[in-house]
C-alpha cells in the first residue's frame, strides 16, 4: 500500500468536526482571510477596467469547455484509507423495483414449473407484502422473455436489454442482492441511506461530505430525475434519498432539472441581464469587504465566495446542461429523442457524463416506473426502452473517453419481484409483487471487475444460495473503490458515530479488480 | 502539563484547554477521563451487558476495581503500573493491546498518559455530571464589577479574567434593536421602533424595548417556530404517498402558549398528556398533539404493525431529546454504550406512548386516528347555538303531545285484540342479540375488515368468539327499540348485532340505518352494505333495501368504532308492511298500569319512531332532522387535529430483540431509567405521570436542556454545544456553573426583580428576559484579530453573538421591510411561491386526484406574504428555499440546526420571486416615503434594512451601484418593465420605471448583504 494512503488514526472518528466548524469546513477562514484580499484587490480594479464578459472568464479559467478539474474542496475525510479505484460515481436508480427474473437472472427451469404453485419448500413462510397475503394461490411465472449469451463471457441477458448485451463484457452483474424491506418507501430509503427509517444522509451526502468536491463550479452531488414510460401510475420518490439527513445541509443532493432553471433559482429573474447582476453582485461584495473589516468575521469573506460561485454557476451550469455542444452521433448513440418520450432518462445519462467530465463527485439518476404488479410484459417493455440504450451508451462513452476507470457507475433499483404472479396469469399477462429476498443489479467501471456474474440464486429466483449480498455489502464495497473503509467514514450525531453501513457491511472483495 | 494540552479534541476548544492547563494539574474524570473511556472502551466494556468482553465493565468504579473473570484487575487505584488496563494500552502484543486492532480505535500517547495520571491520583469516578440534579453556586467574583448586570454576567466575567480576556463594549443602539427584535419576534424592528429607542434617554431605555417585544404576538410565533422543529411539526404525513394532515390548530394552540406565558412545566405536560388531565378541556387535549407529528404511512402493502412500532419508537426518541437531552434511541436495539440506559429501559418508556388508540396504518384521508375537531371561538359559539336548539327539540318530541298520545292510544287498543290488519305477522322481526365490543389491537380498521367470527357461516347464538386473548359471547338485548339510537361501548372495537326477519312470501324491506362509526350489514351471509367513514351514528345515514325470502332471514350488521361515543340505529322505512318487533308487541299487550316507565317510554319511542303519520309529528321530526344535519355538516367544516388518547385497555409491551417489531421478548411496564429519579409512588405510570416526572424538582436534565435550549437561541450556541447530547458523549458545558444557575432560575424563577410581575416557577419570558437584559448579551459582536485565533467559535463569549439567521427570518424579514408582511397570526398553512413541477415530478401517479398534497397549488393574495411558519411542509419534498437556508426536513425531531454557507443559499436570495418582488416593493417604498435625493433614499433603504446608517465608504459604494443601475436602466423601458413584473403584486405604475427597476436592485443588493442575513 502506498504511504499517502496509510490509515491515520484520527480518521472515522468525530475529530474534524470537533477542528472545523460547520460554517467553514469547506475551507480554513483565516487564510481565506487574505486570499480574497489579494482577489478582490485584483477584482475591484478588474471591475472597472473591463468587461464583464471578459471578468467572468477570469473569475473561472475553466468555465469554457475545459475539462480539467480545479482545485479540490477539502472533505472530512483529509486521507483516503486505501489508494482509491473510482473518484465519482454514476448511480443509475430503476425506482420501483425492476424484475431481476425478467431481465437478468436466467432460470430455465422456471420453464417446467410455469403456473404450478410455488412448493411451501422454497417459500419457506416467508413474509409477503399485504398486496398478494391474501392471494390463494402462488402460481410461479416463467418469464415471458426469451434469454440468450452475449459476450465473451456468455453472461445471460433478456431480450428486453439488446443494447446492455453489448456492454456485458464490461459489466459486473450481481445476482445475489437482498434486502429486510419489502415495501417501497423503507427499501428504497435503505438504499440510498442505509436506513428503512427516514433521518439518515444519502450516499451522495456522505460523499460530499467524506470527500469534498472536485469543482468549484459545480454541486458535488447531482440528483436527475426522469419518469418512465411503462408504468404512468407509479411509486412517489422523495427528496430524502439525496438528502443530508444529519450532516449539514449544502452535502443535500442537488436537484438539475430540464428547463429554464436546470438548478432551482439559477437564472436571474426576467429584466435582469448580466451586467445588471454583475453591477449588482459587485456591489455587494464591496460592501461585504467593509463588512468583514468592521467585524473581523470570517463567515463574511466564506459569503462572498459563495457569491462568486453563485455567478460562476451561472454560466457554468447552462454550458453543462448545453447538449448542442455534443455532436449528433453521441446523440444518437444515446438515443435522446425530440419528444422526450424516455421521460428524459437518455438526457439525463448523457448530462451525467458531462457532469463527471467535469469533477461533480456523485451524479443519481432515478427513473421511475419500475413497479410491474400487473401487466408487467408491456410495462416492462416500455422501462426497458427507457434506459437499455442510454445506459449502454453512457458505459461505452465513458470508456470511450478513459473515464470508466475511474467511474464507477451502478444500475439497479430497491428490490426484485416475486416469481409468482400477482394477479390472473394468462398466456401473455402477469404481474409480480416486490422481492426483497433476491435480486440482482450492475456495476462497471472503477474498481469492479468486468464481465462477471456474481451469486447465485435458487432455480425459482426466490432464495439465494450462494455468495448474498446485501445493501450494507453492497455501500461498503462502493465506500471501497472510492478508497474509503467504511467502517471509518462517520459523523458523530446525537452521542453516536453514525455510518452509511450502520453496524454491518462487509466488502465483496470479489467483485473488485 | 504536555497531558493536558493534548486533550484539546475532547474539550470545547484549544483555548479552554489551555485555561485548564493553567489553572491545575489534576485529572478531571468527567472532563479528561470520561471521554476516553466512553470513545474507547465502552463499546466492549460499558453499560451494554450483551457485547461486554471479558466481564469487565469501565463505566461504573466498583466494577472496575473488582476481579474480572480471568482474575486479574482493570484498575488498581494509586497504582498504574499493577493495573491491568495501563498495561494492556502499553502492551506491544499485538493479541494483547486494548483496544484491540479490529476495532480500529487507537488511544494516543497523550490519552495513554492521561489515564496512568488517573489512576495514580486514585481513579476517581464522578457520575456523569448531567444526572446530577443542578445545585445554585454562588455567583463568582469579578475583575470588572461595574460591568455586570446580571448574576450571568458574573459567571462570564469570571471565565474571562482567568483566560486573560477582556469583555466588549455594549453594542451600539441600532445594533441591540436589531438583535433583540429578531430574537425575540423573528422580525426586524421598524424605523419608528429604532427612532423611539434611539431617542428614549430613561434609565429603563433598553428593560422598555425588551418588555414591548416579549409582549409582542409576534414572540409567541418566533417561540413556536422553535418548537416545531423540535416536535417534526409538517403538513404532510411523510411516507411514500406523503398525503396532506392539518395539525394546525395545534399550532395555533403553541403560539397561544408561549404569548401567554404558560409555565415551561404546565406547557410540558399539556404537549405530552395534555388528554389525561382530570376533565381535560378541549385545549389541553389539542396540546397533546405534539407526540402526533410524527410521519405517519398509509403505503399499500406495508406491514401496520412495523409502522405503529416505528410511532412510537419516534414518540420516545423525541420526548428523550427535547426534555432529557438524551439519545434513548441507541438503546432500541441493546443497552445504550455510553449512557446508564438498559434496552429493557428503553421499552419502559416506550410503554407509556403504546395506548394509543391507533392504526399501523393510517392517514390516506388526512389527520389519523384519533383526532379531534378544534372548533374556534366563533365555531363553538354556533355548535351551541344548533345544540340547544336540538335540545329543545328533542325534549319536545320526547315529551308528552296530546292528539299524539291519543292516537297511540288508540293504535294499541287496536292491537289489543288480534285481526287480520293490526297484527300482520307477515313480516316478524326478532329479538336483537349482541356480540362484543371486541377490541382489535391493531385497531378498528383491521376490525373492520377482518371477519372476527360470525360473518362466513350461519349465525350460532351458541357459539363463542376469540380475539386477542379474550372470549365473546351472543348476549339477547329486549331492551334494543327500533327507531332510536342505540348506544353500544369499546373504542377501535367491532361489535355484531344480529336478528331474525321472518316473512310469508319473498318481499322487499326497506330499512333506514345509521352507525358510529364503520357499518356492515350482511342479509343471509351476502354483504349488502359497507361504510368505514368516521361518523356519529344517525336515523337515515343509509337506505337499504332487503331482499327477504320467505321464512326466516338473517340480519347480521357490524358496527366498528375507532373512538369516542358509539352506536348505531334500526329503523322500517317501508310503510307496505307493519311489523311489530316481538318486544314491542309484548309491551303493547301489558295492561297500561303495569308497564315501568322504561316500557312506556320505549313503547312512545317505537310508536312515534316508526307508526306515527301525524302531520305535526311528521314536520317536527323534519324539523329535527334537518338541525341534526345542519350541525353535522357545519361540524365537518371545524379543522381536527391528532391528539393522544389512551385506550381502556393498555396494550402490552415487550423488550423488542434488535429493535424488530415482530420479534418480542420480555414484556415491560411502563418505567423511567432508573439512573434517573423515580416516578412518584402514588402516581400510576401514564403518560401523565411521566410528564410531571420530567419537570419534577428532583429532577437533574429537564431543566438544563430547556435553558441550554434557550441560550442556544440566544447566542447561536448552547452552553453545551451538543443540546441534544447531554450524555456521555455529548460536548462538556463550557460554563458549567452559569449552566445549572440558570437550570435553577428556571425552575425557581427566584428573581421577581429581574422577572418584572411574574414570579412563577419555569417562566419562560422571565428567563429569556435575565439572559437578554446581562451585559454579556449586549455586547458588540466585532472581532479583534487575536481573540477570533484565541476564540473563533465565541464559546467565551468575550463579545455578542453573531450568527446567520435562520431560513424563515431571512425570508420574514425581506417581507416585513418590503412591507409586503401580513402580520394575522395561525391558521392554516400557506404556499408562497416555489418553482413549478417540484412535487410532481416526485409524486405524481395516475391517481394522484385520490390523494391530497399531490399537486402544488400556489396561494394567491395575502397568503403569498405570511410568515414563513406558516408555509405548507410538504415532507417529501419540502420547500426549497427553507431547504437550502438549513431548515430541517422535519421527518424527525431536531433540536439544533447546521448553519452552512452555499452558492445556493446566495441563487436564491438573488432570484427567487420572494426577494425580487420584495426588492421591488422595498424600492416603492423608498421612492415614495424614502425622501428626494439619492442620498436621503439610500439612507433610508439601508436602515430600513440593517437597522443603521451606512458609513461614508458604504454610502459611496451604493452611489456608484445606483448610478450603474441608473445606466443600466436608462432608455430600457421594457426591460425595466419585465424587472418590475416579477411577483403577482401589481407596480406603482406612477414611478418612472427605469428609475424604478434601477432602485429594484439596490435593494435587492441590500437585501443580499451579509449583514442583512446576518443577526450582530
Amino acid at each position: 500500500m502506498d504511504d499517502a494512503f496509510q490509515h491515520d488514526p484520527q480518521l472515522g472518528r468525530d475529530c474534524y468536526q470537533k477542528l472545523i466548524p460547520y460554517e467553514q469546513n469547506s475551507m480554513n477562514p483565516l487564510q481565506d482571510l487574505t486570499q480574497l484580499h489579494t482577489r478582490r484587490h485584483f477584482l475591484g480594479r478588474a471591475a472597472t477596467g473591463i468587461g464583464t464578459t471578459a471578468l467572468a472568464s477570469l473569475l473561472n479559467p475553466d468555465l469554457f469547455g475545459a475539462t480539467v478539474p480545479t482545485e479540490r474542496q477539502v472533505g472530512a475525510l483529509q486521507n483516503l484509507h486505501f489508494a482509491p479505484k473510482a473518484k465519482r460515481i454514476i448511480y443509475l436508480v430503476m425506482s420501483g423495483g425492476p424484475s431481476h427474473i425478467d431481465l437478468f437472472d436466467h432460470k430455465p427451469k422456471l420453464k417446467e414449473v410455469h403456473g404450478t404453485e410455488l412448493p411451501a419448500s422454497i417459500r419457506m413462510g416467508q413474509r409477503v407484502t399485504g398486496m398478494t397475503a391474501g392471494q390463494s394461490t402462488f402460481p410461479c411465472v416463467s418469464p415471458i422473455f426469451k434469454f440468450n449469451q452475449h459476450g465473451e463471457s456468455g453472461t445471460w441477458l433478456s431480450e428486453l436489454l439488446p443494447h446492455t448485451a453489448s456492454i456485458v463484457d464490461q459489466i459486473a452483474i450481481v445476482k445475489s442482492m437482498h434486502t429486510e424491506a419489502i415495501n417501497h418507501d423503507p427499501a428504497i430509503t435503505f438504499f440510498q441511506t442505509g436506513s428503512q427509517q427516514p433521518g439518515r444522509p444519502s450516499l451522495g451526502a456522505w460523499l460530499s461530505y467524506g470527500l469534498g468536491s472536485d469543482n468549484h463550479n459545480l454541486p458535488a452531488f447531482v440528483v436527475m430525475i426522469s419518469q418512465g414510460s411503462g408504468n404512468k401510475t407509479d411509486q412517489p420518490i422523495f427528496s430524502r434519498l439525496w438528502g443530508s439527513g444529519f450532516l449539514p445541509s449544502k452535502h443535500q443532493g442537488v436537484r438539475f432539472r430540464t428547463g429554464a432553471d436546470p438548478v432551482l433559482y439559477l437564472s436571474n429573474p426576467q429584466g435582469v441581464d448580466e451586467n445588471v447582476r454583475r453591477s449588482m453582485l459587485d456591489g455587494v461584495t464591496r460592501l461585504n469587504e467593509l463588512a468583514a473589516q468592521s467585524f473581523g468575521a470570517p463567515e463574511i469573506n466564506t459569503r462572498i465566495a459563495q457569491y462568486e460561485m453563485a455567478f460562476r454557476m451561472q454560466t457554468s451550469v447552462p454550458d453543462l446542461t448545453d447538449l448542442s455542444q455534443e455532436p449528433q452521433h453521441v446523440i444518437d448513440a444515446y438515443g435522446i429523442k425530440e419528444d422526450g418520450i424516455d421521460g428524459g432518462y437518455a438526457r439525463n445519462c448523457l448530462l451525467a457524463r458531462r457532469m463527471v467530465e467535469r469533477g461533480v463527485r456523485f451524479v443519481q439518476l432515478m427513473h421511475r416506473g419500475w413497479d410491474q404488479h400487473g401487466n408487467l410484459p408491456t410495462q416492462i417493455r416500455g422501462q426497458c426502452n427507457d434506459v437499455d440504450q442510454p445506459s449502454a451508451a453512457l458505459i461505452k462513452d465513458l470508456a470511450q473517453r478513459g473515464l470508466l476507470e475511474d467511474t464507477l457507475v451502478i444500475f439497479g433499483g430497491e428490490f426484485g419481484r416475486t416469481v409468482y404472479s400477482q394477479g390472473r396469469l394468462t398466456a401473455d399477462n402477469y404481474g409480480r409483487d416486490h422481492h426483497g429476498r433476491c435480486f440482482s443489479l450492475w456495476m462497471a467501471g472503477g474498481g469492479i471487475k468486468p464481465g462477471i456474474s456474481y451469486g447465485a440464486t435458487d432455480d425459482y429466483c426466490y432464495n439465494i444460495v450462494e455468495n448474498p449480498v446485501h445493501v450494507h455489502d453492497l455501500n461498503a464495497t462502493v465506500l471501497s473503490c472510492l478508497g474509503i473503509d467504511h467502517e471509518r467514514l462517520t459523523y458523530r450525531f446525537q452521542g453516536r458515530d453514525f455510518r452509511l453501513t450502520d453496524v454491518e457491511g462487509r466488502v465483496v472483495e470479489d467483485l473488485l479488480a | 502539563m504536555r497531558l493536558l494540552l493534548l486533550t484539546v479534541t475532547l474539550v470545547v476548544a484549544p483555548l479552554i484547554a489551555r485555561a485548564e492547563e493553567a489553572r491545575s494539574s489534576e485529572v478531571n474524570f468527567a472532563r479528561d477521563i470520561q471521554p476516553i473511556l466512553a470513545d474507547q472502551c465502552f463499546s466492549c466494556h460499558g453499560p451494554d451487558e450483551q457485547t461486554r468482553e471479558a466481564g469487565l465493565r469501565l463505566d461504573k468504579r466498583n466494577a472496575a476495581l473488582h476481579p474480572v473473570e480471568s482474575g486479574s484487575i482493570a484498575i488498581i487505584p494509586g497504582k498504574p503500573t499493577e493495573s491491568e488496563l495501563i498495561r494492556r494500552i502499553e502492551s506491544d502484543d499485538p493479541d494483547e493491546r486494548m483496544p484491540p486492532a479490529d476495532s480500529k480505535k487507537l488511544l494516543t500517547v497523550a490519552q495513554k498518559e492521561l489515564l496512568s495520571a488517573w489512576i495514580a491520583q486514585g481513579a476517581v469516578f464522578d457520575e456523569l455530571w448531567s444526572f446530577v440534579k443542578p445545585l445554585r453556586a454562588d455567583s463568582p467574583a469579578v475583575s470588572n464589577e461595574g460591568w455586570v448586570r446580571t448574576p450571568i454576567d458574573r459567571f462570564i466575567m469570571s471565565r474571562l479574567d482567568k483566560e486573560g480576556m477582556t469583555t466588549a463594549q455594549e453594542a451600539t443602539r441600532e445594533s441591540l434593536i436589531r438583535r433583540l427584535s429578531l430574537d425575540l419576534t423573528g422580525l426586524p424592528p421598524t424605523l419608528t421602533e429604532i427612532d423611539a429607542f434611539l431617542l428614549d434617554n430613561s434609565d429603563a431605555a433598553y428593560e422598555k424595548v425588551v418588555d414591548r417585544l416579549l409582549a409582542s404576538p409576534h414572540f409567541g410565533e418566533r417561540m413556536a417556530l422553535e418548537w416545531l422543529d423540535a416536535a417534526r411539526f409538517a403538513d404532510t404525513n411523510g411516507y411514500h404517498l406523503d398525503n396532506g394532515r392539518d395539525m394546525s390548530r395545534w399550532r395555533a394552540w403553541v403560539i397561544d402558549a408561549f404569548n401567554e406565558n404558560k409555565p415551561f412545566d404546565q406547557f410540558t405536560i399539556e404537549q405530552l398528556a395534555g388528554d389525561l388531565l382530570p376533565n381535560a378541556t378541549l385545549s389541553q387535549q389539542l396540546a397533546s398533539g405534539f407526540n402526533r407529528n410524527h410521519m405517519i404511512n398509509f403505503e399499500g402493502g406495508a406491514i401496520p404493525a412495523e409502522y405503529h412500532n416505528a410511532y412510537i419508537v419516534d414518540r420516545v426518541n423525541t420526548t428523550a431529546t427535547v426534555w432529557l437531552g438524551l439519545t434513548v434511541a441507541c438503546a432500541q436495539c441493546h443497552d445504550h454504550k455510553y449512557d446508564p440506559i438498559t434496552q429493557r429501559e428503553f421499552y419502559g418508556l416506550y410503554a407509556f406512548f403504546n395506548n394509543v388508540p391507533e392504526n399501523g396504518l393510517d392517514g390516506n384521508q388526512g389527520n389519523a386516528m384519533p383526532y379531534i375537531r378544534v372548533p374556534d371561538e366563533a365555531q363553538t359559539a354556533r355548535l351551541n347555538d344548533l345544540d340547544s336548539q336540538i335540545e329543545a327539540l328533542v325534549a319536545t318530541t320526547e315529551g308528552d303531545i296530546a292528539s299524539i298520545d291519543e292516537a297511540q292510544q288508540a293504535w294499541e287498543l287496536s292491537l289489543a285484540t288480534p285481526s287480520p290488519t293490526n297484527n300482520d305477522k307477515s313480516v316478524e322481526l326478532g329479538t336483537w342479540y349482541a356480540v362484543g365490543p371486541m377490541i382489535h389491537p391493531e385497531g378498528g380498521q383491521r376490525a373492520y375488515k377482518r371477519d372476527l367470527g360470525p360473518e362466513a357461516t350461519p349465525v350460532d347464538l351458541a357459539v363463542e368468539y376469540f380475539l386477542a386473548d379474550k372470549t365473546y359471547a351472543w348476549k339477547e338485548r329486549r331492551d334494543w327499540i327500533d327507531g332510536q339510537i342505540i348506544e353500544l361501548q369499546g373504542e377501535q372495537a367491532a361489535t355484531y348485532v344480529y336478528r331474525t326477519i321472518t316473512t310469508d312470501k319473498p318481499r322487499k324491506l326497506q330499512v333506514s340505518l345509521g352507525s358510529d362509526d364503520a357499518l356492515k350489514v350482511w342479509l343471509n351471509r351476502k354483504l349488502v352494505l359497507s361504510t368505514d367513514v368516521p361518523r356519529g351514528a344517525a336515523p337515515d345515514q343509509n337506505i337499504v333495501t332487503l331482499d327477504l325470502n320467505k321464512g326466516p332471514n338473517e340480519l347480521l350488521l357490524k358496527v366498528v368504532n375507532f373512538f369516542g361515543s358509539s352506536g348505531f340505529y334500526f329503523a322500517i322505512k317501508s310503510d307496505t308492511a307493519t311489523t311489530i318487533p316481538n318486544n314491542v308487541l309484548a309491551i303493547v299487550r301489558q295492561p297500561r298500569e303495569q308497564r315501568t316507565p322504561q316500557q312506556t317510554t320505549e313503547l312512545r319511542t317505537y310508536y312515534r319512531g316508526n307508526i306515527c303519520q301525524d302531520p305535526q309529528w311528521k314536520e317536527m321530526v323534519d324539523r329535527l332532522a334537518a338541525f341534526r344535519k345542519q350541525r353535522t355538516e357545519f361540524e365537518q367544516t371545524i379543522p381536527t387535529s391528532m391528539v393522544m388518547q389512551e385506550m381502556g385497555q393498555p396494550r402490552e409491551t415487550f423488550v423488542l430483540t434488535r429493535g424488530q417489531y415482530d420479534k418480542q421478548a420480555d414484556k415491560v411496564i411502563a418505567s423511567v431509567p432508573a439512573s434517573l429519579p423515580p416516578l412518584p409512588q402514588d402516581a400510576a405510570s401514564d403518560r401523565l405521570a411521566l410528564a410531571r416526572w420530567l419537570v419534577s424538582p428532583e429532577h437533574p436534565l429537564t431543566s438544563r436542556v430547556i435553558v441550554n435550549r434557550y441560550w442556544q437561541m440566544l447566542f447561536g450556541t448552547g452552553l453545551v454545544e451538543t443540546s441534544e447530547d447531554f450524555g456521555s458523549r455529548g460536548e462538556l458545558p463550557s460554563h458549567p456553573e452559569l449552566l445549572d444557575w440558570l437550570a435553577v432560575e428556571f425552575q425557581e424563577s427566584s428573581a421577581p426583580s429581574l422577572s418584572g410581575s411574574a414570579t412563577a416557577r419555569w417562566n419562560v419570558k422571565a428567563l429569556l428576559k435575565l439572559i437578554v437584559m446581562s451585559a454579556t448579551y449586549r455586547q458588540d459582536s466585532r472581532v479583534s484579530p487575536d481573540h477570533l485565533e484565541r476564540d473563533p467559535e465565541n464559546r467565551l463569549l468575550a463579545r455578542g453573538p453573531r450568527v446567520r439567521l435562520q431560513a424563515e427570518f431571512i425570508r420574514d424579514q425581506a417581507l416585513a421591510v418590503s412591507g409586503l408582511l401580513k402580520h394575522r397570526i395561525g391558521g392554516p398553512s400557506v404556499s408562497p411561491y416555489q418553482p413549478a413541477g417540484l412535487w410532481e415530478e416526485l409524486s405524481s401517479r395516475g391517481d394522484s386526484s385520490k390523494w391530497t398534497a399531490q399537486t402544488f397549488v400556489q396561494s394567491t393574495g395575502d397568503d403569498l406574504y405570511r410568515r414563513s411558519m406558516y408555509t405548507f411542509w410538504k415532507r417529501t419534498s419540502p420547500p426549497p428555499q427553507m431547504l437550502a437556508l438549513d431548515a430541517p426536513d422535519r421527518e424527525t425531531c431536531t433540536v439544533r440546526r447546521a448553519r452552512t454557507n452555499t452558492p445556493l443559499q446566495a441563487l436564491i436570495l438573488m432570484n427567487d420571486p420572494t426577494y425580487v418582488e420584495s426588492s421591488r416593493m422595498l424600492a416603492e417604498r423608498v421612492l415614495t416615503e424614502g425622501g428626494s435625493t439619492p442620498e436621503q433614499r439610500l439612507t433610508f433603504a439601508f436602515r430600513l434594512v440593517t437597522g443603521r446608517l451606512p458609513t461614508e465608504p458604504e454610502l459611496e459604494v451604493m452611489q456608484s451601484v445606483l448610478q450603474e443601475q441608473s445606466e443600466l436602466y436608462k432608455n430600457e423601458t421594457d426591460k425595466a418593465k419585465q424587472l418590475l413584473s416579477n411577483g403577482d403584486r401589481t407596480w406603482n405604475s406612477e414611478l418612472d420605471p427605469c428609475e424604478f427597476a434601477a432602485w429594484t436592485m439596490l435593494s435587492s443588493m441590500i437585501l443580499n448583504l451579509d449583514e442583512t442575513v446576518t443577526k450582530s
